[in-house]
């Protein structure tokens, strides 16, 4: 297969997880109707979920999950000595994810109530990218495996992929959707990174901003939009914080 | 038993999730047969404290990325017991239909992808792609038709967005409901081939007397709700779930371990296949007949016999959901009106991998004071490391055992669970 007279390279590929539900790995194998293209197009020599076969010569490697264990800190770097590319999988890996919502209480009192006499090793929650250096980070929750397919066309031709910029509206008005809005419910689509075909505000759920922010994002508008609707800054605050990607911006706080 | 014997897995492949086996056999006699859960933390129930009643779904989700729909449901459920809300007979099925969306993708992940290559002799399924593509097929087409039906009722099939406190927030098209039944008639022929598959698998000879937990049938084969009934004869309500899992946590283990009558319980297809086959559908009884499961059996690797009898039950519980859903009127109310009071609920769902508890407790603005959840794995984690005592005592005398050959037993018994590790420390 040639495009464009390039002959696109089949790269090893690595898959590894950090804390997370694993999810976003799980996309990996699911479109299943190209599945096998998918697979035919990278050589998988590790990925612990769907294989026992084990390599440590690969040139990508996909991280899924947030660390949050000191052990997970060495596994990193060791991973990060030997990939060529490091690839943030998803939310967890590129902003903490809903896991960074335990970073707002005390670890120690946590520790107490849900393992009394036992506490088990665990520090606050670090996105990839603040533990070792990332060549490219994949938003979502869980990752969308469309985006995923693009991606990796274009790795294989060695194309620079660029991410949208434009907020989930845009995509959300192309699906013909009421507001969420008008539906009376709270939703970070204004502000938040489209590409993921805006499967929430279609299924009748407004946009937690998994993706984190779009480019120059107008919050000063957002926040009023949301004041206007009745939106208690508690509620929206709560939104804000759910997948870390919006990290220190807050409705009643003064920039 | 041979003299010495020395197995250790650090990070098992093919389950969800971190865990551990080790074993250690010397001059005959068994020294160690561990399993060891070790993945981190996540304080999941620290997170939802303070969290408002509309985000307790969408949080939990996130406990698992394959039973994310099993965990928003009990979720949803939990809140509407503590609030006392019924939800519209068409929620209830759309539901179900989710719920069986998600049984059969998740089954079909774990009996291709995940137990399968051990019965080949392989490390994967990817070789398959070359080797044997009509297996392949037959996975892509199976699990692909699970998320199918997940991404049509629930929005999507990790992580679902539909599925809403007081019902389900959208009526699928009709249109999809009724390719997707197409698709699941089909699929029955497809189920048939597994089944032949599954015939030229070679299933250990192993039996441990255990005790089963699970949802209790009334009428139906259970999924959502109603009480809980173990094998050992004792019934409660889903609100008493605590009397039953009675999780305590161990120093070498990052998830709890439960216990009931006996030093451990089992949950999963195999629990609830011996608790309620009479409710099966004929067709899925047909073939447990045909693969030899009879109940109650006490023989843990019998659990990937038991998804696939419930992948055929559940496919044609899909078409019945299907045909009464299509006959709704097109303003059939799928949401019921909400309103947040201060108040406990516990709801159970049987997930794929066994029974699925969550508990909330509200203050009057619908904020959680508190949760709790225990996961079907959780459950399992003590079960499972006392089964391979077991399984290590019967084993390791047999001719030829090396240090390799044990390690393959020990991990297809861990993978014969279909563990969800990374959801039972949460």
């Amino acid at each position: 297969m040639r495009y464009l007279s390039i002959e696109p390279t089949k790269p090893k590929v690595a898959v590894f997880d950090f804390t997370s539900c694993e999810g976003c790995e799980l996309q990996l194998a699911n479109k299943e109707e190209t599945l096998v293209d998918f697979l035919k197009a990278v050589e998988i020599v590790n990925f612990r979920e769907v294989s026992s076969a084990k390599s440590d010569d690969y040139e990508i490697a996909f991280i899924e999950g947030a660390v949050s264990r000191s052990d997970e800190i060495e596994r990193l770097k060791k991973i990060r000595e030997k990939a060529r590319v490091l690839v943030a999988l998803g939310c967890c890996a590129c902003y903490g994810g809903v896991n960074k919502l335990k970073n707002a209480f005390d670890l120690s009192t946590a520790n107490r109530e849900i393992y009394g006499n036992y506490p088990k090793d665990s520090m606050p929650v670090r996105a990839i990218k603040d533990v070792v250096p990332v060549d490219m980070e994949i938003p979502g929750c869980p990752v969308n495996k469309e985006e995923i397919e693009r991606i990796i066309q274009h790795l294989l031709l060695d194309i620079n992929y660029n991410f949208p910029v434009y907020p989930v509206c845009v995509e959300c008005k192309q699906k013909f959707n009421v507001c969420m809005f008008e539906k009376g419910q709270l939703c970070l689509g204004p502000i938040a990174r489209a590409g993921c075909s805006a499967p929430c505000p279609t299924g009748g759920l407004g946009c937690y901003g998994c993706r984190g922010p779009a480019a120059d994002p107008n919050y000063d508008e957002f926040f009023e939009i949301a004041r206007r609707r009745g939106f208690a800054e508690q509620e929206v605050n709560e939104r804000l914080s759910f997948f870390g990607g919006f990290n220190g911006i807050a409705m009643g706080v003064q920039k | 038993m041979k003299t010495n014997l020395n197995v250790d897995v650090h990070h098992l492949a093919r389950v969800e999730g971190h865990g551990n086996i080790k074993v250690k056999v010397e001059n005959g006699s068994l020294k160690e047969a561990s399993w060891e859960v070790v993945e981190t933390p996540r304080y999941f129930e620290f997170m939802l404290k303070g969290k408002h009643y509309t985000s307790a779904g969408i949080l939990t989700a996130r406990i698992c990325g394959i039973c994310s729909i099993g965990h928003c449901l009990a979720s949803i459920r939990a809140t509407e017991n503590a609030f006392g809300i019924t939800i519209p007979e068409a929620a209830q099925k759309l539901r179900l239909l989710a719920k069986h969306g998600e049984t059969l993708q998740s089954h079909f992940l774990h009996l291709f992808f995940l137990a399968a290559p051990d019965f080949v002799g392989l490390p994967s399924a990817i070789p398959l792609v070359d080797l044997k593509p009509e297996i392949v097929a037959l996975a892509q087409r199976l699990k692909g038709m699970g998320n199918r039906i997940c991404d049509a009722v629930a929005g999507r099939t990790t992580h679902p967005v539909s599925l809403q406190v007081g019902g389900v927030a959208v009526m699928p098209d009709k249109q999809k409901l009724l390719d997707l039944k197409g698709e699941l008639e089909g699929s029955l022929e497809a189920m048939k081939a597994v089944v032949e598959l599954f015939k030229t698998f070679q299933i250990p000879d192993f039996v441990r007397e255990t005790e089963f937990v699970s949802l209790k049938g009334e009428k139906d084969y259970p999924f959502i709700g109603g009480n809980i009934v173990s094998s050992d004869g004792k019934e409660m309500p889903e609100a008493d779930y605590r009397k039953v899992t009675n999780e305590y946590v161990t120093p070498n283990n990052t998830s709890k371990w439960c216990k009931f009558s006996r030093a451990s319980y089992a949950v999963g297809a195999l629990a609830r296949f011996n608790n309620n086959h009479k409710f099966l559908h004929p067709a899925a009884a047909a073939i447990a007949k045909e693969l030899g499961l009879s109940p109650v059996s006490h023989n843990p690797f019998m659990n990937n016999v038991a998804q696939l009898i419930e992948c055929v039950h559940a496919a044609h519980d899909s078409i019945r959901l299907i045909d009464e859903i299509v006959k709704m009127k097109p303003a059939t109310q799928t949401m019921e009106k909400v309103q947040a009071k201060a108040g406990t609920g516990v709801g159970a769902v049987e997930v794929p991998r066994g029974i699925l508890f969550h508990c909330y407790e509200y203050d009057k603005n619908g904020y959680i004071v508190k949760a709790d959840c225990v996961i079907p794995t959780t459950q399992n984690n003590a079960n499972i490391h006392f089964d391979m005592g077991s399984l290590v005592e019967k084993f390791a005398s047999a001719e030829n055992m090396t240090d390799e050959k044990l390690e393959l037993l020990c991990s297809m018994l861990v993978r014969s669970y279909d563990p969800c590790i990374s959801c039972s420390v949460h």
